[in-house]
């Protein structure tokens, strides 16, 4: 479903991303795992085309985005759930998921499957955004990509901050999604969280990716976290 | 006359100025808040929509109301495409770099002043209202017989000045519910808030900005268009109300659709009243002191909000 190929990129003159190649499919959870200033995040908004890959592509189905510029991106189906959430502040809860149903023009169907999966986001339709709790706020970030009807959702520490009924909450909205068929590319930190849920691992060293590993081999051979993360 | 026709006489004078300045004063406080640029060049696009409305009242030559309306419907979209051609050709190449931004609007506001030097020349022409009654207006007085109404001599407006203030008013509302209650404003104010993830969100950030520059010299166009029956139109006209609306922004707070309206009103009315009683230099002094005292008291503005 997202086939990243020898992608480059960077800040101005500084290159953060060197050669980094991972696919994810339809239905499954791949984990980036990497430490601090790995270039998580970058890797992700490279993929949402708000940075520019400097070589290699990023295609999505049979499209390969990393051509199109950043608005069109999500266009074709790709979600983002940005560290920090990000979320519009001063719009209100209602008006940020209108920004996300826009994208693909959805409406109420999609809007209310949305505010079934988080009843407290219906509840403070009109609230503005600034204002809810950091929980409010995470599940707000979560609708609003959702609003597009992803097929590949990125997922930049959506549990950053939480207490654990939320996380627990993030934790099976992300599973339901992928027994959907959602290709899911999930950056988190928790290793236990991530070997819990993820079908795949893919390690990010110094802006550099490992090939894939299986959660389960993970799970018996715990030298590799070591290895790449130092736990 | 007494004190009384005196203030009333000040008030509308004063409102009249805050009608055209708040809808020059809106146009520059939107193109900073979703673009973070400070157009230098704002005051041009006022000039640059009184002289296409004597332009095109020239050129349509008919009545002065059909004359007016052309002008009204035609300048200021006029001066919006351009504003949207510079946003393109110069704006995007800088990147809104803020800094640069600056440069780029002064150069702008140079060139839009010299080709219009060179080809509409140096003078100052009228466009003729599309309607001028004089009204008078009554004032009380008490007599033997008790209160009785007059009409002091001097006291007076025009039809079209009231109805200045009635389309600025009709188009601050129009502009609020776009702002408010669209679509389109609802991709402005979530490009003003966090451009990056208004990408991420599919928005067409670049088109945006570029409506956004068009919108706000649009907007001054139609202060110019609507002033120049009173004002004449020259190719210098445009450095006051630039400096004016530097003060109404300020003072209202960048960004704040009130605010902006509230500090138009001040301003506004404080020219008109002082303008009446002492002299217009005097108002304009006062007005920059006012601006003075907030940014050393207030500096995020009346109505603006800290941080932004
Ligand atoms: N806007 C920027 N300009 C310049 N360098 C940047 C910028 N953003 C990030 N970097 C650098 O790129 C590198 C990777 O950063 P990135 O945010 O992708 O790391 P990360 O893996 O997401 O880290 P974390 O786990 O802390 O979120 C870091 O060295 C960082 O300093
Ligand atoms: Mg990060």
């Amino acid at each position: 479903m997202l086939n990243v190929e020898n992608l480059s990129s960077g800040y101005g003159d500084i290159r953060v991303l060197h050669d980094v190649s991972f696919t994810v499919e339809g239905g499954e959870i791949v984990c980036l795992l990497g430490r601090n200033g790995a270039g998580k995040t970058t890797c992700l908004k490279t993929i949402m085309g708000l940075l520019r890959a400097r070589s290699g592509s990023v295609t999505c189905g049979d499209v390969e985005v990393s051509r199109l510029p950043a608005n069109e991106v999500p266009r074709h189906g790709i979600g983002y759930i940005p560290q920090g959430r990000r979320l519009f502040a001063e719009l209100t809860v209602a008006e940020n998921l209108e920004i996300g149903l826009m994208v693909r023009g959805k409406g109420r169907e999609t809007r209310d499957r949305v505010l079934e999966m988080f009843p407290r986001l219906g509840e403070r339709l009109n609230q503005r955004a600034d204002t809810l709790s950091g929980g409010e706020q995470q599940m707000l970030a979560t609708g609003r990509a959702l609003c597009i009807e992803p097929s590949v959702l990125l997922l930049d520490e959506p549990t950053e901050g939480l207490q654990p009924s939320m996380i627990e909450q993030i934790r099976q909205a992300v599973t339901a999604l992928r027994d959907r068929g959602v290709a899911i590319l999930l950056v988190e930190q928790r290793v236990d969280a991530v070997l819990s849920i993820a079908n795949r691992v893919v390690f990010l060293e110094n802006g550099r990716s490992h090939p894939a590993i299986d959660a389960g081999e993970l799970k018996t051979n715990p030298n590799l976290l070591h290895r790449f993360i130092g736990v | 006359m007494e004190l009384g026709p005196y203030l009333i006489l000040g008030l509308l004078e004063g409102l009249v100025t805050a009608a055209v300045l708040s809808l020059m004063a809106l146009g520059l406080s939107l193109v900073f808040g979703v673009m973070r640029v400070v157009n230098v060049a704002h005051g041009e696009f006022f000039m640059v929509g009184a002289v296409l409305a004597w332009i095109i009242a020239n050129a349509v030559d008919s009545h002065p109301a059909v004359n007016f309306l052309a002008a009204l419907l035609l300048a200021p979209p006029a001066t919006a495409l351009l504003a949207a051609i510079a946003d393109r050709l110069v704006l995007k190449r800088v990147a809104y770099d803020p800094e640069r931004t600056i440069v780029a609007t002064i150069g702008l506001l140079y060139i839009i002043q010299q080709v219009t030097l060179m080809t509409y020349g140096p003078d100052a022409r009228p466009v003729e209202a599309p309607f001028n009654h004089r009204l008078s207006i009554p004032f009380v007085e008490w007599t033997e017989s008790g209160m009785a109404l007059y009409w002091p001599w001097g006291l007076g407006t025009t039809s079209y000045k009231l109805a200045v203030i009635g389309a600025a008013v009709l188009l601050l509302g129009a502009i609020w519910l776009l702002m408010t209650r669209t679509r389109i404003g609802l991709v402005m104010r979530a490009t003003q808030l966090d451009s990056e993830m208004a990408r991420a969100f599919a928005v067409p950030v670049d088109r945006v900005y570029a409506a956004v520059f068009g919108l706000g010299a649009g907007l001054a166009a139609l202060a110019g268009v609507l002033i120049v029956p009173i004002q004449q139109a020259h190719y210098l006209m445009g450095h006051d109300p630039l400096l004016l609306s530097f003060i109404v922004v300020i003072i209202g707070g960048l960004g704040s659709l009130p605010g902006t309206v509230v500090a138009a009103l001040l301003i506004g009315i404080s020219d008109g009243m002082i303008s009446v009683f002492f002299t217009p230099t005097l108002a304009k002094i006062i007005a920059t002191l006012g601006v003075a005292f907030v940014l050393i008291f207030r500096p995020q503005g009346l109505f603006g909000r800290k941080g932004l």
